[in-house]
């Protein structure tokens, strides 16, 4: 058995589109995703990762590349005759067929025996919490519940690889901080691979193992949580992951991992760069808010000067807009931890605002 | 709503409206229990034979022609209605579906014939069936006896012909709206292509499959001018069979026979009410 649980090999995908030119909705996209792990595929709408899940489920062709499942290619193969299922956004329930026929249907179409199915859905509608809902219409069901029977109607089949199109988007807030937690527990329970589509950062954050951050149809960067934030890669993953800093300049001048970046007026900072770099090359330093500080600290090497132009205050943390004298703008994000915590400085006060080099990551793209 | 003080007119003007679309309806039922051959003066109610009121009923039963007709009407409305149905929802599902090179065109094409005076699909059918029967015949220099011509099997063609687009017009407005993922979560769940249309697909689209049959069946039952051109000998249905009376004596038979065919009718849509109200 292979390593993988699912594997995309150069997946690409092209559309017609309405206007008869060709739409390229994933652009040799590569991903390995592990036995057991809850991926996320995350990005915008319109970035390729629906099709790519739809791609694995078999409901779209790739048109250049293969998908392997378990290590077997899942070439022209049908989504019936593939061992993944799949829990969609709008959940598609068979509206005719009470919850218990729409738990059922998949161990129907497989042959298993009437008391099987019987013990088996049982099983799964207790697993999310609703035993004793079989006679019921999905119509009678709340959006929540509806999800839950979206779900056991999935796990019931037992697939290799669960997967799910922003099963939580038509829930409320309340809901979905709820049904976040129950996936996490769910997909513990059953060990089951879980490939999670969604536009929601927090969303992947909180739920996920390791994240794809898709954009354009191009897989950008895959890695953990941790990774992802604090190690982005591009300008893309960097904005779209929480929010962050962006300060545009060039290269003054380069020591192993690190490099000086000028910025508009006369400005300068020193940079930690994970990719090489030469002297006169255009960049940008992304620095996050909550990793740069008003407050004195000698520690910190980099130093910019700037005037406070706005301050949000919202109780754990104050939010103090800056612009450097260059003319760009940043977000200064200081931790309230203090007893009685104060301001750190008044709108329109000259400040210095202090960050390590390790904070400021440079991106060539 | 019941703020608003009804108008008196308006009151008026439903009833009037009513009157005259049911006026007609409920003379022609009485009617049909009279006791005089005419139609025009009612002289009581018939009590004759061993029918008594229900004389002009037994003697429709008894008429050969009107038992032909009747046989032929509903072989027709029967075939034509099963046929155009399926073949009406498979062009709805295609519609819905699939994107391809003169969608637009063929759906126009398609819908065309609802408004189309029927008149003009009637000769146009009639001269295309001549044409094509002419050419065969003598092509393949047939014999009298062997030659195709007119008669049950060209009324069952053109009523499928003109019954596909209101069936397809009917299948659509229920399709309109179907959630696709409903049939790939069914696929997801391993159910193949037919299993999906059996399981999924066509018991949720099945309240407009069967009202464009009702559709198609009613229209192929009244069906008279395309009917009248396409029609040969032995294959009169009832439409046809009524007008020919007309010019000669409208006998209460035809009354009995008109009240039966509305009872027909009534039922059929009471039937397809029930359905639709299930779901």
């Amino acid at each position: 058995m292979a390593e993988y649980a699912v594997e995309l090999r150069n997946v690409w995908k092209r559309f017609p589109g309405p206007g008869g030119e060709v739409v390229t909705a994933v652009k040799n996209v590569s991903l390995q995703i592990y036995d057991g792990e809850f991926f996320a595929l995350l990005g915008p709408s319109g970035c390729g990762k629906t099709t790519s899940l739809r791609m694995i489920a078999g409901f779209e062709l790739p048109s250049e590349g293969e998908i392997f499942i378990h290590g077997r290619p899942m070439g022209k193969t049908p989504p019936y005759q593939r061992p993944v299922n799949t829990v969609f956004q709008s959940y598609a329930l068979f509206p005719h067929m009470t919850i218990g026929e729409n738990v059922a249907f998949g161990l129907q179409m497989k042959g298993v025996d009437k008391k099987e199915i019987t013990r088996r859905v049982a099983e799964a509608l207790e697993m999310v919490r609703l035993s004793g809902y079989e006679k019921r219409k999905p119509k009678q069901l709340s959006g929540g519940q509806q999800q839950r029977v979206a779900l056991a109607r999935a796990l019931v089949n037992r697939p290799e690889v669960l997967l799910l199109d922003e099963p939580l988007g038509a829930l409320d807030l309340k809901l979905r901080k709820e049904m976040q937690l129950e996936l996490k527990r769910l997909q513990r329970e059953v060990g089951i691979t879980f490939i999670f589509v969604t536009h929601d950062q927090e969303e992947a954050l909180t739920m996920s193992d390791r994240i794809a951050v898709m954009e354009g149809g191009v897989a950008l960067q895959v890695g953990t949580a941790n990774d992802i934030y604090e190690h982005p890669n591009c300008r893309f993953v960097a904005d779209f992951i929480g929010e962050t800093n962006f300060l545009d300049g060039k290269v003054a001048e380069v020591d192993t991992d690190k490099a000086r970046i000028e910025l508009p007026g006369g400005v300068s900072l020193w940079a930690h760069t994970p990719q090489r770099v030469v002297v006169g090359q255009a960049v940008t330093v992304t620095v996050r808010p909550e990793k740069m500080h008003i407050r004195p600290n000698a520690t910190d090497i980099n130093q910019v000067t700037g005037y406070v132009t706005d301050i949000v205050y919202i109780g754990t943390d104050t939010h103090y807009g800056v612009v450097l004298i260059g003319g760009q703008t940043i977000r200064v994000r200081e931790q309230n931890y203090a007893a009685d915590s104060r301001l750190l400085a008044r709108e329109g006060e000259e400040v210095c605002v202090r960050f390590s080099i390790e904070a400021a990551r440079v991106l060539t793209e | 709503m019941s703020a608003k003080k009804q108008s008196p007119w308006l009151t008026l003007v439903s009833i009037l409206v009513y009157f005259f679309l049911y006026a007609p309806i409920i003379v022609l039922i009485v009617f049909s229990f009279n006791a005089s051959r005419t139609n025009v003066v009612f002289e009581g109610v018939v009590n004759q034979g061993p029918c008594g009121p229900f004389y002009w009923y037994c003697e429709l039963f008894r008429n050969r022609s009107v038992m032909d007709a009747t046989r032929n009407t509903l072989i027709i409305a029967f075939t034509s209605t099963v046929v155009s149905t399926i073949i009406g929802t498979m062009a709805a599902l295609a519609l819905q579906r699939y994107d391809f090179f003169g969608k637009k065109v063929s759906e126009t094409a398609l819908y065309f014939p609802i408004v189309t005076p029927e008149i003009v699909m009637g000769i146009g059918i009639l001269v295309f069936f001549s044409a094509v029967f002419g050419w065969i015949n003598t092509a393949l220099a047939l014999a009298p006896s062997q030659r195709l011509t007119m008669g049950l099997g060209t009324v069952i063609v053109s009523h499928i012909a003109f019954s596909i687009p209101f069936v397809t017009l009917v299948v659509r407005a229920r399709l309109h709206g179907f959630d696709d993922r409903l049939e790939e979560a069914a696929m997801d769940l391993g159910a193949n292509e037919f299993t999906t249309f059996r399981k999924v697909t066509l018991p949720l689209i099945a309240p407009g499959v069967l009202a464009g049959a009702m559709l198609a069946f009613t229209l192929s039952l009244d069906d008279f001018i395309i009917t009248f051109f396409t029609t040969g000998p032995g294959a009169t249905t009832l439409p046809i069979y009524v007008y020919g009376l007309l010019r000669r004596i409208v006998t209460p038979e035809l009354n009995a026979l008109s009240t039966i065919w509305v009872l027909v009718v009534l039922i059929v849509v009471a039937i397809s009410q029930w359905f639709q109200r299930r779901e």
